[in-house]
């Protein structure tokens, strides 16, 4: 079989992270009862007029800054026209002619090393309301919270070539994204979507194949996985001597595989024209400045900080500042117990190891970092011991709960009473006389034996090279 | 009247606008766009190089508002216009196979 590139570009849709949205004051909170968010403006009541919100401007203007694109100094919106119950208007404001922000780019890793990866264009625009599928009726119920929440709409050039490319170029938006505080970014809550525009050529070919859009992918799993099986079917196809049809298909994922959606669906003749309720928007230089001025620490200038200001490793670092949460957490516990290196270590061992069983996310968590520092300090002090400590901060992991009050209620205090250690010790070793015996003829693992029971004993709650001490002194006494 | 509408471009102005038309409608229709068109050829009369196409007649940019929530639970209204309605919901003919 020959050899086939493919060639991937990307429409991804960012949710701004604005109290309203663009064009009426109705909240944009997730997660409220259907249609609580709404008014005659964001379900396109006959008279009603949009007003834009200046923080999209800004906030879609701070995106395109950090992504190096080019503004729009004078832009527009235009109506783009369809039919869908998502869509009570009719149209969905957005920008066809004159995008906020043009020609940017931003810097992936990839296996090869460093590569760049072309913005067209970005734009602005209104979400649509959401549908829920009646699995039993023949119905769907339409939510219209999501009407009118403020979108950005970021094209790239096709210049990715595999779906770690497009994870990679994905996280990069993401974190920039989140860095910036323009947007949570959750792809479970849709606050981050992404279509796919995949085609295939031979390879070493400069021509561009015939490309499918895929849509509906909500997991960067979903979206590796529609890759891999959207370049299979193309490649199926031409080595069958078809040929690949440009249509717009839609990734199941429960049964990972796409299909052709029905041309009703997919009517692409959007008769866009000006939006005639809204006027221009003027970007002054001077307005331009001052986003850029309010630009907070991204994660390159981060990373520089730690390495001047902590003593912790650069691949902790950047592992920590791959997160804007996870950061925050970092340098907010820092602030409270002043020990980098042991929260550096908590984050990199236990909550890395606790949220990678749990498949979490960084958005997801949600302990405090009071918590983190209280336990650091605990631990420090020698109140608690190592393994105590552990299954403490995965109650604070789970239940945030105050390591101080935890503790104490659950009398998981270090034995540093000497009698009580003896007193233990020499119980388990008059309990376990054969492998007392053992020991003393020679045999090293009974002392292994003897330890486990003793901790044991104490419930892990006495510090071991204490008790290891203990054990010895008797078993020499004997 | 110079201008001609075919029968397959009412169709599909009918299709996009979600419009099912009689065959007399139809051909009022084609009448009516053939006069909007013939109107545009009147105005495409005017010499009109180098003038920036225009969007809106008055000289106004930048109007917005600030980010601040001024609307309370429009629920009841906003579903007070509902064909049907189910608990909270619009309920509409089933949109996905």
């Amino acid at each position: 079989m020959a050899q086939y590139e493919t060639v991937i570009g990307l429409e991804v849709h960012i949710e701004l992270a604005t109290k309203t949205k663009i064009f009426c004051g109705c909240s944009t909170e997730f997660g409220s009862a259907p249609n609580t968010h709404t008014c005659p403006v964001c379900t396109g009541m006959p008279g009603s007029l949009p007003v834009l919100n200046k923080k999209v401007v800004e906030y879609a203007m701070a995106l395109g800054l950090a992504t190096n694109c080019r503004i729009t100094q004078v832009c527009k919106f235009d109506r783009k026209n369809y039919f869908y119950p998502d869509n009570p208007q009719n149209y969905q404001i957005s920008q066809l002619y004159l995008p906020i922000a043009r020609d940017g780019f931003v810097e992936i890793e990839t296996a090869a090393g460093k590569k760049s990866v072309r913005i067209h264009e970005m734009h602005m625009e209104e979400d649509a309301g959401k549908l829920v599928h009646d699995e039993w009726d023949d119905t769907s119920l339409v939510d219209y919270n999501r009407s009118g929440v403020p979108l950005v709409e970021i094209v790239s050039e096709p210049d990715m070539r595999s779906s770690d490319e497009v994870i990679a170029y994905l996280e990069k938006l993401r974190m920039t994204a989140q860095y910036l505080g323009v947007s949570d970014c959750k792809l479970q809550e849709g606050s981050m979507r992404a279509d796919v525009n995949l085609s295939v050529r031979r390879a070493g070919t400069e021509e561009l194949g015939t490309r499918t859009e895929m849509k509906n992918l909500n997991s960067f799993k979903a979206i590796a996985h529609a890759i891999e099986g959207e370049r299979a079917r193309q490649i199926e196809l031409l080595e069958a001597g078809k040929e690949v049809v440009q249509e717009t298909r839609r990734w199941d994922d429960n049964k990972e595989s796409s299909y052709a959606m029905r041309s009703k669906e997919d009517a692409q003749d959007y008769r866009y024209f000006p939006e005639p309720d809204l006027v221009p928007v003027v970007i002054s230089d001077e307005w331009i400045r001052e986003v850029k001025a309010r630009q907070p620490e991204l994660r390159p200038e981060k990373l520089e900080r730690y390495s001047r200001e902590f003593d912790i490793p650069r691949y902790d670092a950047e592992l920590i500042t791959e997160s804007k949460k996870v950061a925050d957490l970092f340098e907010k516990t820092v602030e409270l117990c002043g020990k980098p290196k042991k929260v550096s270590n908590w984050i990199m061992g236990e909550m890395f190891r606790l949220m990678k069983e749990r498949g979490m996310e960084a958005e997801e968590l949600a302990f405090s970092p009071e918590n983190l520092a209280k336990l650091i300090d605990l631990a420090d002090e020698g109140t608690i011991s190592s393994s105590v400590a552990k299954k403490v901060f995965e109650k604070i992991f789970t239940d945030n709960v105050d390591p101080e009050k935890y503790v104490e209620e659950q009398g998981l205090k270090t034995v540093n009473d000497e009698g009580a250690l003896k007193e233990a010790v020499e119980k388990v070793l008059a309990d376990n006389p054969q492998a007392v015996a053992d020991y003393k003829g020679g045999k090293q693992k009974a002392f292994g034996a003897l330890m486990g029971q003793s901790m044991r004993a104490l419930k892990g709650k006495a510090d071991p090279a204490s008790v290891t001490k203990m054990i010895k002194e008797l078993l020499e006494e004997q | 009247m110079a201008n001609k509408i075919s029968d397959e471009t009412i169709e599909y102005v009918g299709i996009l606008a979600k419009l099912e038309l009689s065959d007399e409608e139809k051909e009022e229709a084609k009448a009516d766009m053939e006069k909007m068109l013939d109107y545009i050829d009147t105005l495409n009369e005017l010499d009109t190089t180098g003038i920036e196409p225009m969007s809106h007649v008055f000289p106004v940019n930048n109007v917005f508002r600030e980010d601040v929530v001024t609307n309370g639970d429009g629920r009841e209204e906003t579903l007070a216009n509902a064909p049907q309605r189910k608990e909270d919901s619009f309920e509409v003919p089933r949109t996905i196979g």
